[in-house]
């Protein structure tokens, strides 16, 4: 009835897992009791759960990423601690629970951290630079979401029921397969990612027809702000490479479920043949990344040097020139794998060659402050630091990148310090300097830029305290993911990284201060014009929040920079350009298919896990169902009327005429 | 998937138009697929000669059926794309006509290839024979199963039209299906080369 389901897999005898349990029960049903209780049901059900609005969709991303991200830093604290005391004794967790705790952490960081939070900015910020008033495919875009939080949500239950995999978050071969991994840890992984994966899939191609086909009059391609750029960049390598995941993953679950063959040890299975497809994936991935983290940096630090960006061309050159490269070097993963001297040289170098658009981004940046008024802002603060920490990590990823270095360092903690410091340096940088630089559009107030400040240094000394001993280990000799260790040499470094975890944790304590202190003292940090930050792009013509509708009438863009162009000749002029006809807007209509899609495909996900058929079936007939009752719908879209926006604009042309003469002219 | 997540205003105050909106975001998700099936015939490139000692290719594949296969699927390609005309035409005879041709045929394809699955699982050559035969059976099954989506998509389709009728949204729906199904012609047609041709092809 239950398939592999029973009281077995609670596990009972782990206090750590038993009470981290009790805490998250007792916080959902807080919650829960809270929202029902005040009433706040229907609001969340109506502006948010059902909407199709791209910034509410965004904002949700975000909202799933920040609180995985505190799940993934816990499983940080718990690896640093247990290295820092495991010198010749075995520490305070048991290798198999190790295993799952540095398994889940790697999977939750790249799938339910960094995506989501990377695909909710991109959500929210680039039809509002694209002068477009929602995405080309609103409900697919909530549905999309909606199985990204299916796949967390998956990945949660295992620690309660079940467990979690233990292969590290690539699940290698032969490792993950049934003979070695007999327990539905790797299944949890597997399932979970197969769902959230075919959600990102859904965004990457909502995303690409966005910017390619849905943009504001006059925003050709050489117009669109260098984030649309990126987001086109890394939206193309999401429709490229996550099917490439997809069937890569559907083979390990037919090895694992129906007894095929590609990449066990018997019957001709070919375990390298996983590595070479997971990183085919796995390299774009990096740049899926880090692409719109740059793109961010490219508007920060346009924003407050005062400057437009210095060489917008060469940036997108170099954009889609690392878009296609980032396709070619896969095999850098696994020099090990004896592919031969030449195939080595060959990945080698094309690795060495993405060096070269990345230095071209770094100099242009750096170009962009040269000579203009740099004000540091929080936002500011995390590309400064970017800028430094990415190139020191961008050096060591050139010297892994030699394969007879490789062949020393790899499966180190050299690498370990590697990826960490180009994924916190660029992308998890990238996207704090996102959330200050965008939140006072999304919710009209800024973020407290004192505690922001102090969030950025104890987040950058703790990044170098925890990250660069790493370094010094890994060439020591320590390898990755070691329970525990019997050298005493490398006991003083790990104390020290353990340091800086704990100096991180406080940075991630500050932002939480900052967050709820913000929210609290909303009023006086409240944004009353719309461009807090005296922006370029036109996300900061709308008045903070934007209005459903975003964009009033659609504005004509003349180049690149279109708000700034306005802004500059209503202060030169001291006039707003003249009030437009308002004509009634027709929106989409909110949408459940979303959150039905995603109940049915937690249930058939949990299902699969656990072999329980009949509710596979039953899970599969409810999600068909669902999408032709989504389809049978009469009623898409619903108008605005023209009274309601003229209302809204009014305001806004308010709020802004009245700043007008504080305002001096800037080139 | 179909075209119901689109969101600009029928009528765009500028730029491209909802149909063509819909069609193209469709076509991305298309070559996203295409990637899909890339990476299977990459998987059974590279597994083709791992038979373990069992059988292979050429003890196996049966061309006379294989081609009956084909010619199927072929054949409701051309009736999915009268279909279309029919809608574009509002015909019914000649709409749920060539819907119901183009199904039959698809389900005969799919019916055929059961069988054939059926038939090498009874002779002890199923996917857990070989690395090779899984590689088969995952790279036929996952074409199979797309297109029996397909056949669930093309019911669905016939019954929205006898509900709704030929609405500007019902007719861009039915432009993706089309395109769905034509793309998984283009599929076979690289699957019938490259593994029953080759296959059967002597060393």
């Amino acid at each position: 009835m239950l398939g592999k389901l029973s009281w077995e897999a609670i596990p009972f005898h782990e206090p750590i897992v038993m009470v981290t349990s009790a805490v998250v029960a007792i916080a959902i049903t807080a919650v829960l009791a809270w929202v029902i209780f005040k009433g706040y049901l229907p609001y969340l059900w109506k502006e948010w759960l059902s909407s199709v609005d791209h910034k509410r969709i965004g904002v949700m991303y975000i909202v799933l990423g920040l609180v995985m991200l505190l799940r993934g830093f816990a499983d940080a604290i718990m690896m640093r601690s247990q290295q820092a005391v495991a010198m010749g004794s075995g520490g305070f967790l048991p290798p198999e629970h190790y295993d799952q705790i540095f398994s889940a952490h790697g999977t939750i960081m790249i799938f339910f951290v960094a995506m989501p939070l990377v695909i909710g900015l991109m959500n929210f910020a680039v039809p509002l630079q694209l002068g477009a008033r929602d995405v080309a495919f609103p409900v697919l875009n909530s549905v999309g979401f909606w199985l990204t939080a299916t796949g967390a949500l998956l990945v949660n239950i295992s620690l309660f029921i079940g467990e979690f995999a233990r292969t590290g978050w690539l699940p290698y071969p032969p490792l993950s397969e049934l003979t070695y991994s007999p327990g539905v840890g790797v299944d949890y992984y597997l399932w979970a990612l197969q769902i959230s994966g075919a959600g990102t899939l859904l965004s990457g191609v909502n995303l690409v027809t966005t910017v390619l086909k849905v943009r504001a009059p006059g925003m050709n391609y050489l117009h669109m702000p260098i984030f649309c750029w990126t987001t086109l960049a890394s939206n193309l390598l999401i429709v490229a490479a996550f099917p490439i995941l997809t069937a890569t993953l559907a083979m390990l679950l037919l090895d694992r479920y129906l007894g095929f063959h590609f990449f066990t040890n018997e019957a001709g299975g070919n375990p390298m043949m996983f590595m070479n497809l997971i990183w085919a994936w796995g390299h774009p991935e990096v740049y899926i990344l880090v692409l719109p983290a740059f793109g961010i940096f490219s508007e920060v630090f346009s924003t407050f040097s005062g400057k437009p960006l210095f060489g917008y061309r060469s940036m997108v050159a170099a954009t889609m020139g690392i878009c296609i490269l980032s396709f070619m070097v896969w095999l850098h993963h696994f020099f090990t794998m004896g592919a031969g001297a030449d195939v080595n040289a060959i990945f080698g170098i094309a690795t060495m060659v993405i060096a070269v658009p990345t230095g071209v981004k770094i100099y242009n940046w750096l170009f962009t402050m040269y000579s203009g008024r740099v004000v540091f802002a929080t936002p500011m603060l995390w590309a400064l630091g970017f800028v430094v920490t990415f190139v020191v990590g961008g050096i060591t990823g050139v010297l892994l990148a030699v394969p007879p270095a490789d062949f020393v360092l790899h499966n180190s903690l050299f690498l370990v310090a590697h990826f960490h410091n180009v994924i916190i340096g660029g992308v998890v940088f990238g996207i704090f300097a996102g959330y200050e630089y965008w939140f006072p559009k999304a919710f009209g107030f800024r973020l407290h830029g004192g505690l922001g400040k102090a969030a950025f240094w104890f987040w950058i000394i703790g990044f170098y305290v925890a990250f660069m001993p790493l370094y010094a280990l890994g060439l020591m000799g320590m390898t990755r993911r070691m329970q525990h260790y019997d050298v005493p040499e490398w006991q003083p470094w790990l104390l020290v990284a353990a340091g800086g975890a704990a100096l991180i944790a406080i940075g991630v304590a500050l932002q939480v201060v900052q967050l709820v202190w913000s929210i609290r003292h909303r009023e006086a940090l409240r944004d009353v014009t719309g461009d807090p930050w005296n922006g370029r792009t036109l996300e900061w013509m709308t008045p903070s929040p934007p209005p459903m509708f975003n964009f009033a009438v659609m504005p004509n863009v003349e180049g690149v920079e279109a708000y700034w162009m306005r802004k500059q000749t209503a202060i030169e002029q001291q006039a707003l350009r003249p009030e437009p006809d308002y004509h009634d807007i027709h929106m989409p209509r909110n949408s459940p298919a979303g959150f039905i899609c995603a109940f049915f495909a937690a249930t058939m996900g949990f299902a699969l896990i656990w072999h329980i058929w009949w509710l596979v079936a039953l899970a599969f007939v409810g999600a068909w169902a669902v999408f032709v009752v989504v389809a049978w719908r009469d009623e898409h879209e619903e108008a605005i009327p023209a009274a309601t926006v003229a209302s809204v604009d009014r305001a806004n042309r308010a709020a802004r005429a009245a700043v007008l003469p504080k305002l001096r002219p800037l080139s | 998937m179909a075209g119901h997540a689109a969101a600009l205003t029928e009528e765009p105050e500028h730029g491209p138009s909802k149909r063509i909106v819909v069609a193209y975001g469709f076509w991305i998700f298309l070559i996203s697929d295409i990637i899909l099936f890339s990476a299977l015939f990459a998987t059974y490139a590279v597994l083709t000669d791992a038979t373990a000692g069992g059988p292979t290719g050429r003890d196996l594949f049966e061309l006379p059926t294989v081609a009956v296969e084909t010619g199927c699927l072929l054949l409701s390609t051309v009736f999915c794309g009268l279909a279309g005309i029919g809608a574009q035409a509002r015909r019914n005879g000649l709409y749920y006509g060539a819907m119901a041709a183009t199904f039959v045929l698809g389900a005969t394809f799919v019916a055929i290839e059961l069988h054939e699955f059926a038939s090498m699982i009874h002779l002890g050559a199923g996917p857990g024979r070989s690395a090779f035969l899984s590689a088969f059976f995952a790279l036929i099954g996952c074409h199979g199963l797309h297109v029996t989506a397909g056949l669930l998509w093309l019911l669905t389709m016939m019954a929205q039209v006898y509900a709704k009728g030929y609405r500007a949204d019902i007719q861009r729906r039915l432009l993706c299906f089309a395109l769905f199904w034509h793309t998984l012609d283009i599929i076979w047609v690289a699957l019938f080369s490259l593994v029953y041709l080759v296959g059967v092809a002597p060393r």
